[in-house]
């Protein structure tokens, strides 16, 4: 029974006064970054490590951790609300949870959104707590070739995912795709579509293409047509689900979290992935296909769980492996230095309390994020209330200064104003702005993985199809690919029938 | 593109309201430059890397210290983007009054052989004011990878050149340029696997993905300890603490292998050398601060000896450091633009 002793250890560290109480300054803290545009978990993490190095180890590693997870909480929240994601996994949330906004549930798609995050929180931990090690291992099988087929495949399933024409978002994927390409290219240092600018050296940011697109241009777009204010936030009566909505987000909480507890493990983007991969799978099994993109409950619910499951197994690399899989993992390696205690395969022997203390902890966390946002989300509903011409000034000021203050480059800046406008003219043209984002963020990890599973081939392309993970990737996304091919030429069929009506 | 950039932000935030509630009360007196009343208001310390990476940790371990020996604020600023050159040239451009000052590590000494138009030249437009740390790297090969030696490894990457891969964090990333040393005095040339960053190289490391790679035992030292890397050599002279069975490259009969991540403190040339000397007097002190050692110890490495932490030991360390360099980068013909 080691994982009830483990767990007992776990609780017992967890649920000292001191780690409970910056647990949930930690989480507090998390959902208020993950709600302010512009600011992320990972730069309150980098501003709060040096306040932590006083704490004893375990309480500093807690209260990290509850912001980064509370963070994606809070950042559904203002996807949601405003349509203006935080960090990339919540794109997805916007998609159906904004519409939900929109048509006055704003209610049900937060409560679906903290019910979805919770289930998955809890059941990630216990994921954590049973399966670090043989996932860890898992992880490390991942090579180039394999990561490059798994890129591929989320990019194709986000074809198929895409509202209206899947014309449009392979032209908004490759959009995006190139305008990640900008910047010093790693492996020859060559700079590729800068200008001749140094500050475009490091490449475009991301907050400022996800700030432009959702943020800006959902601005304009609002101001274009005012009277469609949405009036109906006033008639935010009901935060909880309806019996029918309860019933239509079992499913999709229970295969997010899989697939989010599954893709978490993944270095690098996996929460991401999950949130898109989620979003794909319910759409593609729902006998309301056509409710997708038009606030369809199963849209919030699933990619939530997703991303939050998420959340907690990518620990896993890091308690395991000492690897980081996100950049605030990369600081909470920082954090493991600063207290003395090397991060590696060594520190669940080594420091058990600690380890099991931090797992125990992310699942009290998930309790207090519960308490915390569901009754704080009167609040958020009543910041929705605030006049348009007070709350869009507020909305770009934050978004300005909270990019500016990443890098302190200005090219941030001009790229919020440039994406903005662009994300405003793409929406007129009837494309979708998540596409493209997708694109631009796993474009790069596409190229890189393809080239670099190709330098270590020594050019040899068949390494796609005789590595097993890589090749059942591939076909996976041949499959997908034959799929979307279908709806596609059924959607146009059935615009054609209901022409003819 | 950038996802992992967010870490400044609140930092930046802080600092930028720290400046403006300051600022009111500080410019009343000298225009900056006046040596005798420095510091009259916040310094601050640019950091060319992302929050939360060594360079920063560095930063802001001495930031503390060094401002309670000068009596006055430190805010530390990160300004990221192309291996450090926007930073400096930021800083050189600053206004020579001792409150811009730039922490930067080795790629100051290799920037200019691998950029062109960088914009500012390291020795005319910067004044040292000391070196700060210099952190130790390790050759780690997968634990699976045949040779058992650096001398076996040497032999292996010769007779194998063709299938062996070498990886590394990056176009010079501290990773690639020991790279590049050790094909050189192997007298072999390898096929490199640049990675974003050393953390995804040292994960496919591990994963047995590629063969084998240089990186800083602030990386490297956990892995190696428990046997999920083999680990060849250190780059130092001396053997380092947490890793006592570790040979250096000169006991492996490598001693041209030879090269650690250097931090220095620069100022913009032209700022007044009394200030300079303040500044440097403040980084000894921080230097010799216990707790100062003691978080370096953690991270595997140590303050420089007092002798080093002033102007003139670093800028003959840089005087040397950029002559090195030019060769090694312009012998295995890398640019970065």
């Amino acid at each position: 029974m080691d994982l009830f002793d483990n767990l007992v250890l776990g609780f017992s560290t967890a649920l000292l006064v001191q780690n409970v109480l910056y647990c949930f300054v930690g989480v507090l803290l998390g959902t208020a970054v993950g709600v302010l545009p512009g600011i992320g978990p990972t730069a309150t993490v980098a501003m709060l490590l040096p306040i932590t190095f006083n704490f004893e180890p375990v309480t500093a590693l807690i209260m990290l951790a509850g912001i980064y997870y509370g963070a994606q909480y809070g950042g559904s929240t203002t996807a949601i609300l405003i349509n203006l994601p935080g960090e990339s996994s919540a794109a997805v949330t916007a998609l159906d949870g904004h519409e939900m906004a929109r048509q006055g549930r704003a209610g049900p798609a937060l409560a679906a959104a903290a019910i979805g995050s919770f289930i998955a929180g809890t059941v990630a931990t216990v994921v954590l707590a049973v399966a670090a090690p043989p996932l860890a291992a898992v992880a490390l099988k991942f090579g180039p070739a394999d990561y490059f087929a798994l890129v591929l495949f989320g990019l194709i399933v986000s074809i198929a995912l895409a509202r209206g024409s899947a014309l449009k978002a392979l032209a908004m994927i490759a959009l995006g795709i190139l305008l990640g390409t900008v910047g010093q290219d790693i492996y020859t240092g060559t700079p590729r579509f800068v200008l001749g600018q140094r500050e475009l050296y490091g490449g475009i940011d991301f907050v400022s293409v996800a700030v432009g697109m959702f943020g800006i241009a959902e601005i304009l777009r609002n101001l274009e047509n005012e009277r469609d204010r949405p009036s109906v936030l006033d008639r935010v009566t009901s935060l909880w689900p309806t019996r029918e909505d309860r019933r239509r987000i079992v499913g999709p909480i229970a295969r997010g979290t899989g697939l989010g507890a599954a893709l978490g493990v993944l270095p690098g983007g996996g929460h991401v992935l999950a949130s898109f991969t989620s979003y794909a799978v319910e759409k593609r099994i729902s006998k309301r296909r056509s409710e997708f993109g038009h606030g369809a409950i199963e849209g919030v619910a699933g990619p939530e769980s997703a991303n939050n499951a998420a959340a907690q197994t990518s620990f896993i690399p890091l308690l395991t492996l000492g690897l980081p899989a996100h950049p605030v993992m990369a600081l909470m390696v920082g954090a493991f230095i600063v207290h003395g205690i090397t991060p590696g395969p060594n520190v669940i022997t080594d420091e058990p309390a600690l380890v099991w203390g931090l797992i125990a902890s992310m699942w009290i966390g998930n309790v207090l994020l519960v308490l915390l946002n569901l009754p704080l989300i009167g609040i958020w509903v009543r910041m929705l209330r605030i006049p348009y011409q007070v709350l869009f000034p507020m909305i770009v000021l934050f978004a300005v200064i909270g990019t500016y203050s990443l890098g302190s480059n200005e090219y941030d800046v001009y790229a919020i104003a440039f994406f903005g406008i662009l994300g405003y003219v793409l929406i007129k043209c009837g494309c979708e702005p998540a596409p493209l984002l997708l694109g631009f963020v796993l474009g790069p990890l596409l190229e890189e993985n393809l080239r670099r599973a190709l330098i270590i081939s020594r050019g040899d392309a068949t390494v796609f199809l005789t590595r097993p993970i890589s090749a059942t990737l591939l076909a996976l996304t041949v499959a997908a690919l034959a799929i979307a091919a279908f709806p596609a030429i059924r959607k146009r069929r059935e615009v054609v029938f209901a022409e003819e009506d | 593109m950038r996802t992992s950039s967010t870490p400044r932000m609140i930092a930046t935030f802080a600092a930028v309201s720290l400046i403006a509630a300051c600022s009111g009360n500080g410019n009343g007196g000298a225009e900056g430059g006046d040596a005798a009343g420095y510091p009259e208001q916040n310094i601050t310390v640019v950091v060319p890397f992302s929050a939360g990476g060594p360079t920063d940790t560095v930063t802001r371990m001495i930031a503390d210290p060094m401002a309670k020996a000068l009596g006055g604020k430190i805010v530390v600023q990160n300004v990221e983007g192309a291996g450090g050159t926007v930073a400096a040239g930021q800083v050189a451009q600053a206004r020579p009054d001792g409150y811009t000052v730039l922490m930067h590590h080795i790629g100051m000494s290799t920037a200019p052989a691998l950029y062109k138009d960088l914009g500012y030249q390291p020795l005319e437009d910067f004044a040292t004011v000391g070196l700060v740390t210099e952190v130790p790297m390790t050759v780690v090969a997968r634990k699976d990878f045949p040779p058992t030696t650096l001398a076996d490894l040497t032999t292996y990457v010769k007779a194998n050149s063709a299938k062996v891969t070498l990886a590394n964090a990056g176009i010079g990333a501290a990773s690639h340029l020991c790279g590049l040393l050790f094909q050189a005095a192997a007298g072999v040339k390898l096929q490199e696997v640049p990675y974003q960053g050393t953390g995804p190289a040292l994960t496919d490391l591990v994963g047995g993905q590629v063969d084998f790679m240089c990186d800083q035992t602030t990386n490297t030292t956990g892995q190696i300890s428990a046997g999920k890397v083999k680990a060849y050599a250190v780059t130092t002279p001396e053997r380092v603490k947490s890793l006592p069975d570790v040979p250096t490259t000169a006991e492996a009969g490598m001693p041209q292998l030879a090269v650690s991540v250097w931090h220095g403190l620069y100022v913009p040339t032209g700022t007044p050398p009394e200030i300079v000397q303040k500044l440097s007097g403040a980084l000894k002190t921080a230097l010799a601060d216990q707790a100062v050692i003691d978080q370096m110890a953690k991270l595997g490495t140590a303050p420089v000896a007092a002798a080093d932490a002033t102007p003139e030991a670093h800028r003959a360390h840089l005087e040397e450091q950029l002559t090195t360099w030019a060769k090694v980068i312009s012998d295995a013909g890398v640019k970065a633009s």
